[in-house]
């Protein structure tokens, strides 16, 4: 018989944590990894120094244009401009409209997450937010002066088209992955139609058709808003991708699920929204974002039918004989704009998945 | 109807899986409060047998009558049929994203549109027979594979169902945990619900069960009341199958 003593947990040796352990570890491992290593920090060395020379310590960042004496970035071109790349043409006087639509954003995200409890007041809200939001975009209701969409344009334009596109294909994408699984044949075969079509097209295509093949629908005279027509064919595209995406997360549902709903005496519709969605949207909302992500950046191709996003800003503004040839400065502007909405918009997709983890174990 | 009153007629059941005949003639007539349990090797139809009785499965030939009503491949009847109908499956199939209370209410509310006061009531009802009241704001993913199946009981109990359907309940349990399983069956047993099982288990089928059912291939090979179905086997091919599963 043997018994044996309670120890003490012990301090991890010196020689095996620490900076110095972990550059060894990571960056030195071995005689290629160190080459890489130094080739690395080379190109860093190289990149970076003149970069942030130009980004900032050579950049200009007040005064006229007459005053430039500094190399790197003119960066008043864009303070000058700051209101087209925001606004476009919206009339100045009304941009107090577009920032009020700003500032609810949040104030809405806040009443619906901690002040309101009744699930009906929510839905309200969620009713509410892009009803007021249209109403002082466009204007036309309670005095507001009416903004033609043609006005519309800069980094609002591409909020307004990707919010759309996003909101709007969420519920298509979820009904198109539905009737995919159907058992009814029509209805499958009408759903994998219409998404095999649109997503064997590229969307330039498909923004063509909607601005010129749509109209073709309509009675000659009636003014069919372009903007409206880029918006329809943006939301059929990105449903089609949202659908595909959503199938994925439907086919990861073991088939227990399903059949425990139905076992339970569950309609097809409350067995879907209560049991299959709510996980099968969990498991899709990387890609999800991942797919919402790259709308945001396809809205730039809206200019080729005409429409003034952010990027197409930069061409605009330095067609102003009095600020020509500072494209660099608005692409790196514009870049460092979409760059970061973007890294918010992965970061939130991670916070979601964390969050639903930890819930769930 | 005749003198006895049925729960369950199965008459002259067949079923084909694309071309493969799964089910051969099923005829079953399961009174109301029977305790009925169903073996057989694997792929002989047992499981496809109860799981035409709540239409899980479509079957081809013949007729299920459930509590007096004719089974057919309608969507109303089948609901209505399945709101009579409890069914515990060998792999739980408890819904990972709501909690264990969330589980339980989720036909009461939504099904029989129950409030939410009492549903609660009556799944806290069923949580404390199945002792694990206290787990009932954890998710199925934090209990043990026994407490889920307990769950899932507790989950047919509460739409008060006139049948209970067990497919292979035990099967996929680690072996410490069948008797708190199967315990919380013969609990059921004694209070007079028309319970159907498919297991292996045969000390739950002596002490439980009125009648045993051997399937194999399809078909109803071999029935008896259960001293009689294990201690003294008729057909060779149960002889052979009960040597098998008591040869270790």
């Amino acid at each position: 018989m043997a018994i044996f003593e309670l120890k003490e947990a012990r301090e991890a040796p010196a020689d095996t944590k620490g900076p110095i352990h972990w550059a060894k570890e990571k960056l030195f491992s071995s005689i290629g990894n160190t080459i890489l290593t130094l080739l690395g920090f080379y190109l860093v060395y190289m990149t970076l120094p003149p970069l942030l020379d130009w980004m900032i310590f050579d950049a200009t960042w007040s005064g006229t244009k007459a005053e430039i004496t500094k190399d790197g970035a003119r960066w008043i071109f864009i303070i000058e401009k700051f209101d087209q790349f925001m606004y476009g043409f919206y009339p100045e006087s009304e941009h107090w409209r577009l920032l009020s639509v700003l500032g609810l954003f949040p104030i809405s995200i806040v009443l619906f997450k901690y002040v309101l409890t009744n699930s009906k007041a929510k839905l309200a809200l969620l009713i509410a937010f892009p009803v007021v939001s249209f109403i002082l975009i466009s204007g036309g209701f309670f005095g507001l002066m009416h903004v033609e969409t043609h006005n519309w344009g800069g980094l609002m334009l591409t909020i307004v088209v990707a919010s759309v596109g996003i909101i709007a294909s969420f519920p298509i994408g979820i009904m198109l992955a539905l009737g995919r699984q159907s058992k009814m044949p029509l209805i499958r075969t009408l759903c994998i139609g219409f998404i095999e079509f649109i997503r064997g097209v590229p969307l330039i295509t498909l923004l063509f058709m909607a601005s010129v093949v749509l109209p073709m629908f309509f009675h000659e005279g009636i003014e069919f808003d372009k903007l409206l027509r880029a918006l329809i064919g943006i939301t059929l595209f990105q449903s089609a991708y949202i659908a595909e995406v959503i199938r994925g997360g439907l086919q990861a549902i073991p088939r227990g699920q399903y059949e425990a709903a139905d076992a339970l005496g569950l309609t097809y519709w409350q067995a879907m929204f209560l049991i299959i969605l709510p996980q099968a949207l969990k498991i899709s909302i990387p890609n999800i974002v991942g797919s919402f992500i790259s709308l945001f950046k396809d809205t730039t191709l809206i200019l080729i039918i005409g429409l003034f996003d952010i990027l197409a800003m930069v061409t605009l503004t330095n067609s102003d004989t009095q600020w020509l040839g500072f494209e660099v400065e608005g692409y790196v502007f514009v870049t460092i704009i979409y760059w970061a909405i973007c890294f918010s918009m992965s970061q939130y997709s991670k916070s979601i998945e964390r969050r639903f983890n930890t819930e769930n174990k | 109807m005749s003198e006895v009153e049925y729960m369950i007629k199965m008459q002259g059941v067949n079923k084909w899986y694309g071309d493969f005949h799964v089910l051969k003639d099923v005829n079953l007539n399961i009174k109301k409060g029977e305790k009925l349990v169903i073996c057989g090797p694997s792929g002989s139809g047992k499981s496809t047998t109860i799981r035409c009785m709540n239409h899980l499965e479509h079957f081809q030939e013949g007729n299920i009558h459930i509590n007096g009503t004719d089974l057919i491949d309608d969507v109303k009847i089948v609901r209505h049929i399945r709101s009579q109908i409890g069914m515990v499956f060998q792999h739980f199939n408890l819904f990972p994203h709501l909690s264990i209370l969330e589980n339980l209410i989720l036909a009461p509310t939504w099904v029989y549109k129950k409030p939410r006061k009492e549903a609660i009531a009556t799944a806290m009802h069923y949580l404390e027979r199945v002792q694990i009241a206290d787990q009932a704001h954890k998710y199925p993913n934090q209990l043990s594979g026994g407490q889920q199946q307990r769950v899932a009981i507790a989950r047919c109990l509460c739409k008060n169902p006139e049948i209970m359907l067990f497919d292979e309940p035990t099967s996929a349990l680690d072996p410490e945990m069948v008797s708190e399983v199967l315990d919380v069956m013969v609990g059921l047993a004694d209070e007079g619900i028309t319970m159907v099982c498919v297991t292996h288990e045969m000390g739950f089928a002596k002490k439980v069960a009125d009648r045993v059912i051997f399937m194999d291939g399809g078909q109803i090979v071999e029935e008896n009341e259960p001293h009689e179905f294990f201690d003294n086997p008729q057909s060779p091919r149960l002889k052979h199958f009960l040597e098998q599963i008591l040869d270790h």
